[in-house]
């Protein structure tokens, strides 16, 4: 155990599991950095390094720097984990996604079940998310609901580098097309993480604090914005729960409900565009399965329905933080039935 | 490239049967017992059958909406794919898939696609997957005029150059997408297009089996060798519309007939090879009976076949989940 970044503890993953196992390759843009080029070889390791030092252990063979083509190599990733490799793809940004959609939601996601079973897709696409970075419309988009939306795939969000290493293990083991998205804030943010390889399962929430008050469901980065609100309410007499899902896809609905239903109160903290993202499908669910449970009206702390935008003023108006969190919790706190009249 | 009888017999069983199956498929969907909609690949025989003859379980192809003569070549069992086809639980994909998703891992056939341009990509990667794990397999990608204009397509002939895959493209230049001429749609040549990316392209006249077999034997040994990809451009013609129902009103009157006549594959490789005496006609009608009641046996089957249980539904999503 030891503290380590959540960019270091992915490439750990990556490493450890690579050691393990020679059926998995990595494929990206980048991911090294340097193919057929005068200078240094992997001195890049990906635009944001996560990836760097792996191409020096595991060789071109395994750690395969692709021409900027997104449809080809994603769809490469599928043909070769539906034939018997585990690739890790690196998509770089999500955004890019809109290339090459369709090698992930028409082909990957359904191979299982249009050949009746008879098929086994394992393979990982590895993208960073997520607003704050001044990367403006193009380079900061969550777009997870998309994935979430699609039969047949896995949606990760870690929260930590602890999360991240344990996820990313089991993603890698998953014999499923799971997408693992990285939020781009995170990357140097530190934690204790444990040396050998572990797993974390997909499907069960973490309970990242425990209170009687209000349940606050929170996503990927949005953990961390929650977290710092609950502390802030604990000293004002406010206790909060805030869980963690880890997975939407698979999402542990169970934990969720039993959250809600000992406190009666519900926040919804999602950094993805607010129409059809976790906190509409969370909302949804709450409403159907536990409205007997709710002592106020569900709140969701979102972005605004607008892209992403690049003026730092602008992208700090844009993202959900904890003073959001924290009006959000006091709204549903002084809720009072009569209101709604 | 020298045949010997069992694969002379083979060959042209292989492309008997798919005929036997369009045909028949062409007639029991206007019934409108069979789901959904199929796309019949009568008329191109000899492209599937002359390049899957070289290829065994452990190769892999990709498919097209327009698949169930690769299927057939790559020895998916007419059952399964006719039952399949009728959305029967005994079918190849329990009924899950129908007509555009026919796929079967053990026989290497990694599923017609619905999406036109979705196969390549995917052939690069079981290309890599060979060439990671040393098996010694090619994988193949069949696609279209249409696919060949496919961004897909274009970014795969690159990928599969870089990285010196074993794989082989062949282009099944039916000379329509759909409903539009490759004379209109295509700029260039496919052949100066894979010149473009690095790899030979053999021109073949798809209405000939033995051309088709020949240039994707060199192809195929290419890539076996691990010098790289190849495209094979078949030009050849299908019989029926783009899906059946359509009423092919984009093609000259009597063209599909012309051709029938003159340069049909199944013809052709019966007088090459009756003139050269390597098989009689007698043992090639025979072929043609078989291939006639194994079709007829199916579409039984299909007919009498079970629908999935509801419970199917919810199944084969995932592995866990």
């Amino acid at each position: 155990m030891s503290k380590k970044s959540y960019r270091a503890a992915i490439n750990e993953a990556l490493r450890q599991e690579m050691r393990r196992d020679p059926t998995i390759v990595l494929m990206g843009e980048d991911i090294a950095g340097g193919a057929g080029a005068p200078g240094e070889q992997d001195a890049w390791g990906g635009v944001l390094g996560v990836t760097k030092g792996l191409l020096g252990e595991f060789g071109r063979e395994r750690v395969l720097d692709t021409p900027l083509s997104e449809s080809a190599y994603i769809g490469a990733a599928a043909g070769a984990a539906a034939t018997g490799l585990r690739p890790v793809a690196e998509l770089m940004f999500v955004d890019f996604v809109g290339v090459c959609f369709d090698q992930i939601f028409n082909q990957a996601a359904k191979f299982r079940y249009m050949f009746g079973g008879n098929a086994r897709t394992p393979m990982v696409i590895r993208a960073m998310y997520g607003a704050g970075f001044r990367a403006a419309s193009q380079h900061s988009q969550c777009l997870y609901p998309l994935f979430t939306h699609i039969p047949g795939l896995k949606v990760v969000l870690p929260s930590s580098a602890y999360e991240a290493k344990g996820l990313l293990i089991q993603s890698i083991r998953d014999d499923d097309p799971v997408i693992f998205l990285e939020n781009k804030m995170d990357y140097d943010e530190e934690d204790e993480v444990p040396d050998e390889a572990y797993t974390i399962p997909f499907g069960e929430a973490n309970l990242t604090r425990e209170g009687g008050d209000v349940t606050i469901v929170a996503f990927g980065r949005m953990v961390k914005m929650a977290n710092e609100a609950a502390d802030r309410l604990e000293k004002v007499g406010i206790s909060c729960t805030v869980l963690d899902p880890r997975t939407v896809s698979p999402l542990d609905t169970g934990t969720i409900l039993e959250c809600v239903q000992e406190t009666g109160r519900l926040v919804i903290v999602d950094e993805a565009s607010p129409r059809c993202n976790m906190a509409t499908d969370v909302s949804a669910l709450v409403a159907q399965e536990a409205f007997g449970a709710l002592k106020a009206p569900i709140r969701m702390v979102c972005p605004p329905h607008v892209p992403v935008p690049f003026a730092p003023n602008l992208e700090d108006l844009y993202v959900p933080n904890a003073d959001r969190v924290e009006a959000a919790v006091r709204a549903v706190m002084g809720f009072q039935a009569r209101e709604v009249a | 490239m020298q045949m010997n009888r069992a694969d002379l017999l083979h060959a042209y069983r292989t492309m008997r049967t798919i005929r036997e199956f369009e045909e028949r498929l062409h007639v029991e969907f206007a019934t409108g017992e069979i789901p959904g909609f199929v796309h019949l690949y009568a008329g191109e025989e000899a492209s599937a059958v002359g390049v899957c003859m070289h290829l065994t379980d452990r190769d892999k192809i990709a498919s097209t909406h327009r698949g169930h003569g690769h299927c057939i070549a790559k020895g998916v069992e007419v059952q399964g794919m006719m039952s399949e086809i009728y959305g029967r639980k005994d079918g190849v994909c329990g009924g899950k898939g129908g007509s555009m998703h026919i796929a079967d891992m053990s026989k290497g056939m990694l599923g017609a696609n619905g999406i036109v341009g979705g196969g390549p990509p995917l052939i690069c990667g079981a290309a890599l997957t060979a060439k990671v794990l040393k098996t010694g397999g090619v994988a193949v990608a069949f696609y279209g005029d249409g696919a060949s204009n496919q961004g897909t397509t274009l970014e795969s002939l690159n990928l599969a150059t870089i990285w010196k895959l074993p794989a082989v493209f062949v282009c099944e230049d039916n000379g329509y997408a759909e409903a539009t001429s490759s004379s209109y749609s295509v700029g260039g040549s496919q052949a100066k297009r894979a010149e473009g990316f690095g790899m030979p392209c053999y021109e073949v006249d798809g209405f000939d089996f033995f051309a088709v077999h020949d240039a994707a034997g060199v192809a195929i040994e290419r890539a076996r060798n691990g010098d790289g990809p190849s495209m094979l451009h078949v030009k050849l013609a299908r019989y029926f519309g783009h899906f059946e129902g359509d009423a092919t009103t984009y093609r000259a009157p009597g063209e599909v007939d012309r051709i029938r006549a003159e340069q049909d594959c199944l013809r052709r490789f019966r007088r090459l090879v009756t003139e050269a005496a390597l098989l009689d006609s007698g043992e090639l009608d025979a072929v043609d009976h078989a291939a006639a009641e194994a079709v007829e046996l199916s579409v039984r089957g299909a007919k009498a076949g079970m629908p999935p249980g509801d419970a199917d539904l919810l199944t084969d999503v995932y592995v866990a989940y």
